[in-house]
C-alpha cells in the first residue's frame, strides 16, 4: 500500500469531524473520496498533509510513518496536495509558482520538467509571465495541478479540483487526472463532491458520511450501490 | 537653489528611514505581525558599530559589519524568544510583548552604557561637494548610496532567488507554502534577520550623522519609519523605500522652511492624513484574486 490510514479521529474543539477513519491507496490508482459538504473530505486530506495538527491515528506512506511529521517535511517524501480553492501565489508569476512547486529540488531536471507541465497545459505556457491572480478560475486550477507535479510526487492529493468551473472545463481537468494517472504513474487521492465524474474515473472510492466512511469499495460496485446512487448520484 | 539642496538632504534622511521601514514591511508581510521593537534593534545595531570602533578598535568597515551580523542575530533571537511562542494568538498580546521588548532593550542597553549620549566615531569623510551652487555633504551622498544599493540587493533577492520567492509565497498563503514544502518558521527567521541587518545599516547611518548616540534613539526613528511603512502600504517593500523617502523630503522641507519645532507634527499629521484618505497606503491596493 503506498498509503495506509488508521483509526484517524480529528476533532475541532467538541465537534469529532472524522471519526475512526481507515482507508488505503494503492500505488498507481485513482481512489475517490466522495460526500456531501460538510462530510469531513478536506479535514482528511488535511489530517494527511498535517496542515491540521488535532488529529490521532496513523497515517503510513511510502513505508514511513508521516502521522506526526510537518507538513512541509510531508512534501519531501512525495506527497502533494493540491488544495481546496487551488491556493495558487496570485502576486508571483505562473513560472515563479511552478518554480514554487520544486522548493524542495536541486537536481537540474527543474526546466525540463516545467517544459513537462507547460505541454501538460498549453495554456499556462502562453501565460508564463503573467501574475497567477490574473489567471482564470480553470487556469488556477491547472496551475495548482501543474506546480504540485513539479515536486515529482508518488502521490497527489486533489481536494475539489472541479469545483466552481465549467461543464467542459471539468471535463478537460478529468482528463488531465487521467493523464497524470495513466501516462506519469502519479498515484491519486481525488475528493469530490461530483460524484458522478469522480467514480467514472476512480478505481475505488470510499463514501465518506458526517465523519464516517460508510460505503467503499471499487469504484463500479460504489456507483451501483442503491443508496450511492440516491444521495449522490441523482 | 537651497530648495534643491533641502530635497537632497531629505532624500538622504528618507532613505535611512526607508531601511527602517524596509524592515518594518518585511516582517509583516511574511509573519502578519507589527515587529514595535524594531527601533530598539537599531538602536542597538549602533551600539554594537561603536564598541566594535571604539573599544575593539576595530576598521571601520569591519565593525559595521559585525554590528550588521550582531543586529540580525537579535532580530531572529527576539522573534525566537518573543514572538514564536505567540503564533496565532492574538494581535493584542504581539503589540504588548513588542512593546515590552523595546523596552527591555532599552534598559539593556541603558544600563550597559547608561544614558548619557556616546560619541560615535567619525567613519564618513567630513565636507561638502560642491556643484553648481548646490553643496551636498559626503554623509548624504553616502547614505543615499548605501540605502539604494542594499534596497536594490534586497528586491533581487526577493523577486529573483528561489528564497526570496518562497518569502513572497510565505506572505501570501502560509498554508500553501507548506505544501510546497517550504520551512514558514524558517522564513519568518529569514524575514526578521533581514529587516534587522537592514536597520543596522541605519543604525551606523544614524550614528555618523548625528555623532551622538544613546539608548533611546530609537524611539523616535523607529515611529517615523512606521509611519512611512504605512504611508508607502505596509507590507510593500517600494511603498517602504518611497514613504522613507517623502518622509525624509516633507520632513527636511519642513524644517528648512517652517520650523524644526514643527516637523515631527508635520510627520504624524502624515500619519494622521493617510489614515484618513488611504489607509492601505501609496502601494497598499493588492491585484485582486479571481476566483
Amino acid at each position: 500500500m503506498l498509503l495506509t490510514v488508521k483509526d484517524l479521529n480529528v476533532h475541532y474543539g467538541v465537534i469529532h469531524a472524522i471519526k475512526n477513519i481507515n482507508l488505503e491507496v494503492e500505488e498507481g490508482q485513482i481512489v475517490a473520496l466522495i460526500g456531501a459538504n460538510g462530510a469531513g473530505k478536506t479535514s482528511t486530506l488535511h489530517a494527511i498533509s498535517s496542515l491540521l495538527t488535532s488529529k490521532t491515528g496513523e497515517i503510513i506512506f511510502d513505508g514511513q510513518d508521516i502521522s506526526k511529521m510537518p507538513a512541509h517535511k510531508i512534501v519531501a517524501t512525495h506527497l502533494v496536495q493540491v488544495p481546496e480553492g487551488r491556493r495558487i501565489f496570485a502576486q508571483l508569476s505562473v513560472e515563479d509558482n511552478l518554480e514554487m512547486g520544486a522548493f524542495l529540488r536541486n537536481d537540474n531536471k527543474i526546466d525540463e520538467d516545467m517544459q513537462h507541465v507547460y505541454e501538460l497545459f498549453p495554456r499556462l505556457a502562453e501565460r508564463r509571465k503573467q501574475l497567477a491572480g490574473t489567471l482564470s478560475g480553470g487556469e488556477q486550477q491547472m496551475l495548482a495541478m501543474g506546480r504540485a507535479l513539479m515536486n515529482k510526487p508518488k502521490l497527489l492529493l486533489l481536494d475539489e479540483p472541479s469545483m466552481g468551473l465549467s461543464p467542459i472545463l471539468v471535463n478537460e481537468i478529468f482528463d488531465i487526472i487521467k493523464t497524470i494517472n495513466k501516462e506519469e504513474g502519479v498515484t491519486v487521492l481525488l475528493v469530490e463532491q461530483n460524484a458522478t465524474k469522480a467514480l467514472s474515473i476512480a478505481d475505488k472510492a470510499y463514501v465518506l458520511e458526517t465523519g464516517k466512511i460508510t460505503v467503499s469499495g471499487n469504484a463500479k460496485e460504489v456507483a451501483s450501490n442503491p443508496r450511492v446512487k440516491e444521495a449522490y448520484l441523482g | 537653489m537651497d530648495f534643491i539642496n533641502q530635497v537632497i538632504n531629505g532624500l538622504s534622511t528618507g532613505s535611512m528611514y526607508a531601511l527602517v521601514a524596509i524592515g518594518y514591511t518585511i516582517v509583516y508581510g511574511i509573519g502578519k505581525m507589527i515587529n514595535f521593537a524594531h527601533g530598539e534593534i537599531i538602536m542597538a545595531s549602533a551600539y554594537f558599530a561603536y564598541v566594535g570602533m571604539s573599544f575593539l578598535h576595530l576598521p571601520a568597515l569591519v565593525a559595521v559589519i559585525l554590528s550588521i551580523i550582531l543586529t540580525a542575530l537579535l532580530g531572529v533571537l527576539t522573534e525566537k524568544v518573543a514572538y514564536k511562542p505567540l503564533r496565532g494568538k492574538g494581535s493584542l498580546e504581539v503589540l504588548i510583548t513588542a512593546i515590552g521588548v523595546s523596552y527591555l532593550l532599552q534598559n539593556v542597553f541603558y544600563m550597559i552604557f547608561t544614558s548619557s549620549g556616546r560619541t560615535f566615531p567619525q567613519i564618513m569623510p567630513k565636507g561638502a561637494i560642491n556643484i553648481g551652487g548646490l553643496s551636498i555633504t559626503y554623509i548624504t551622498i553616502i547614505t543615499l548610496i548605501v540605502s539604494f544599493v542594499a534596497t536594490g540587493i534586497l528586491l533581487f533577492f526577493i523577486n529573483k532567488t528561489r528564497l526570496g520567492k518562497a518569502m513572497r509565497a510565505v506572505s501570501e498563503d502560509q498554508g500553501a507554502a507548506q505544501l510546497m514544502g517550504i520551512n514558514v518558521s524558517t522564513t519568518i527567521s529569514l524575514a526578521f534577520a533581514i529587516g534587522s541587518g537592514l536597520g543596522a545599516l541605519a543604525g551606523v547611518i544614524y550614528g555618523a550623522k548625528f555623532s551622538i548616540i544613546n539608548p533611546y534613539i530609537g524611539q523616535m526613528l523607529g515611529i517615523k519609519a512606521f509611519i512611512a511603512a504605512v504611508l508607502g502600504g505596509i507590507g510593500s517593500i517600494p511603498g517602504a523605500m518611497v514613504g522613507g523617502l517623502l518622509m525624509g523630503v516633507a520632513e527636511s522641507l519642513t524644517i528648512a522652511y517652517i520650523s524644526s519645532d514643527f516637523s515631527d507634527a508635520v510627520v504624524f499629521g502624515i500619519l494622521i492624513l493617510v489614515l484618513l484618505i488611504k489607509p492601505a497606503g501609496i502601494f497598499g491596493s493588492n491585484v485582486r484574486e479571481k476566483v
